[in-house]
């Protein structure tokens, strides 16, 4: 699907509003190839909603859920609040960046997965935790990461 | 542990209408609708006691009745379901566990207080939770809960589930209102506030998901019965949510009254691996951290204030004796530096200042003007920040400077007794 199409397919979903316009984000976000909002998506939203560009702009970039470079196709947010922080979160990031080859802010050269952080994601029972796309996985340790990132693998190939 | 606003979570199908009815659900919206003037719902509110289970501790009722008595055709419900607290997830367990409640609790907000519509913002990252909301409200619909006439009352409601996308600050009423209307979540200034305008510059209800969750218990048991659960202070019962060095992390539901200290020994098992308890952040990171010494106070809020606590969302963060407490708090103000939405100066400047600061301490560089440049930064953002973010944001600083004081100084002379601060001579001992 061209990015027209998914543009005005989540414009139909979600309604044809000024308000709509994070849910209207997100529904394309969840449907590009690299889970984010490409920036051309976002003057083709400025024109069908009649908002100004800055504005469409100001409110993709605002919110961390949304974003305007190209991620991973699992992008895996790393939390770094502060119970992760006490459950060791520093090490997982560490294992993360060993594991994958890549720093933080950074996406794998096959595209598969990007690392960045995130902030609480209510997950801190399940301390330290990560969320990868809408999946939250938790008690994590070298192993269990080294097992995610090699199923993921197999499954997206 | 008491089983009140929770006792439905994990014993039915979030989803069958069926197994919420038959476990006395819609009880209260039926005696609301057909027995119960506006009015004599709010007294009821008020006579509960209940307070605000977001992090404000405002009294519902007097909420209730702010919204009620402004004249306006159009008034809203907005169910706040952004809990984005560090160390906060008691809302999931209700939003995943009983959706049929919270619904139920907004029905009755609307007819106490004149609103036809609602909304449900739930933040971005329980996209489960949402999608479960979504056909909550649809079965709702199809079953005469949600639409016109209710019940073939007189009373029309309709509620709309919106997504946050990743913005603590949209936890604040004003700025999940500008998020709600499609805007970046900025913090308005207030006054006006909400219940006197809000959502589209209507009178606009916000109540928390715990808050609402509360309503049904309260219009089906009475008032009076109701305060028999907590202290004189504060009636009810409060979900709180554990986490942090301790062996059982989750959510419990307690009666006020309880000890931190039951909660962290008794109720959670005590700390992982028997390490030495150094504080307790209470509220999430813009909550103080109390020292081990402060475990036999109460869960209360009279007995809270009167030690400068606020409960906020019931979070618990459980940290032990390995935690440099600068290195935690310079991770906590990065939260905040992040999270800030940049619209107000001592905000936006000072969390930016803060990190600045702590970096500068935990590399050994640190001075005893940075001690001050701290205090004065904090003092500054409590008293003039736009909304609680900002007046928040220092708390955990603040509270760690008066209790763990000597630990700072250590910094200055190059000494980091949890041995986490790196310094350019690595770290020293004494």
């Amino acid at each position: 699907m061209n990015l027209q199409q998914i543009v005005s397919d989540a414009i139909d979903k979600k309604g044809n509003t000024k308000d709509k316009l994070i849910e209207i984000l997100l529904e394309i976000q969840s449907r590009t190839e690299g889970n984010y909002v490409p920036t051309e998506s976002l003057k083709m939203i400025s024109e069908s909603l009649d908002i100004p560009l800055s504005k469409v702009y100001g409110v993709a970039t605002f919110y961390s859920m949304l974003s305007v470079k190209k991620r991973g196709k699992y992008a895996i947010q790393i939390c770094n609040s502060a119970p992760c922080y006490i459950s060791g979160s520093s090490d997982i990031v560490k294992i993360f960046e060993e594991v994958l080859g890549i720093k933080m802010g950074e996406v794998t050269q096959d595209g598969m997965f990007s690392l960045e952080y995130t902030s609480c994601i209510g997950a801190c029972n399940l301390a330290p935790a990560v969320k990868i796309n809408d999946k939250v996985y938790g008690n994590l340790d070298r192993n269990k990461i080294i097992e995610i990132i090699a199923s993921l693998r197999k499954g997206g190939e | 542990m008491v089983n009140l606003i929770s006792r439905l979570c994990g014993k039915l199908d979030p989803l069958s209408i069926y197994d919420y009815r038959e476990k006395g659900g819609f009880k209260s919206l039926e005696k609301v609708l057909f027995k119960m003037k506006p009015i004599d719902v709010i007294d009821e509110i008020k006579k509960s006691n209940l307070k605000g289970r977001g992090g404000a501790a405002f009294p519902t009722g007097l909420k209730w009745q702010f919204v009620s008595m402004e004249e306006s055709d159009e008034k809203y419900v907005i169910c706040n379901a952004d809990e984005g607290e560090p160390g906060t997830f008691k809302d999931k367990i209700l939003l995943d566990g009983c959706p049929f409640q919270i619904i139920e609790g907004m029905l009755i907000a609307g007819y106490a207080v004149g609103a036809k519509k609602g909304f449900i913002y739930i933040r971005g990252e329980y996209p489960k939770s949402k999608e479960l909301l979504i056909e909550a409200v649809d079965i709702l619909k199809k079953e005469g809960y949600l639409g016109d006439n209710i019940l073939s009352s007189d009373f029309s409601f309709d509620i709309e589930i919106r997504s946050g996308a990743g913005a603590y600050v949209c936890g604040e009423e004003t700025a999940l209102i500008e998020s709600i209307e499609g805007e970046p979540g900025r913090s308005r200034f207030k006054p006006p506030y909400p219940p006197n305008k809000g959502l589209w510059g209507k009178p606009t209800l916000v109540n928390n998901v715990e808050t609402l969750a509360n309503i049904p218990v309260i219009l089906e048991i009475g008032a009076e019965n109701y305060k028999k659960y907590g202290t004189e202070s504060s009636s009810g019962t409060k979900l709180i949510s554990v986490s942090g060095s301790v062996v059982n992390k989750g959510v419990y539901e307690v009666e006020f009254g309880i000890t931190l200290r039951e909660i962290i020994y008794d109720i959670c098992g005590g700390l992982i691996e028997d390490r030495k308890l150094k504080f307790l952040q209470i509220g999430g990171s813009s909550g103080v951290c109390i020292p081990a010494d402060m475990l036999d106070l109460r869960l209360d809020f009279d007995e809270f204030r009167k030690h400068d606590i606020g409960l906020g969302s019931g979070a618990i963060l459980v940290v032990d004796e390995n935690t440099c407490v600068v290195d935690f708090i310079k991770v906590t103000s990065e939260f905040f530096e992040h999270e800030s939405c940049g619209k107000c100066t001592p905000c936006r400047e000072g969390n930016y200042h803060i990190v600045r600061i702590l970096k500068r301490i935990a590399e050994g560089k640190g001075s005893k003007r940075d001690l001050d440049l701290l205090k004065n930064i904090s003092d500054v953002m409590q008293q003039c920040s736009l909304c609680g973010l900002g007046q928040a944001a220092p708390t955990a600083l603040i509270t760690t400077m008066k209790y763990f004081k000597e630990e700072y100084e250590e910094h200055l002379k190059g000494y980091c007794r949890a041995g986490k601060c790196t310094f350019k001579g690595g770290v020293l001992d004494e």
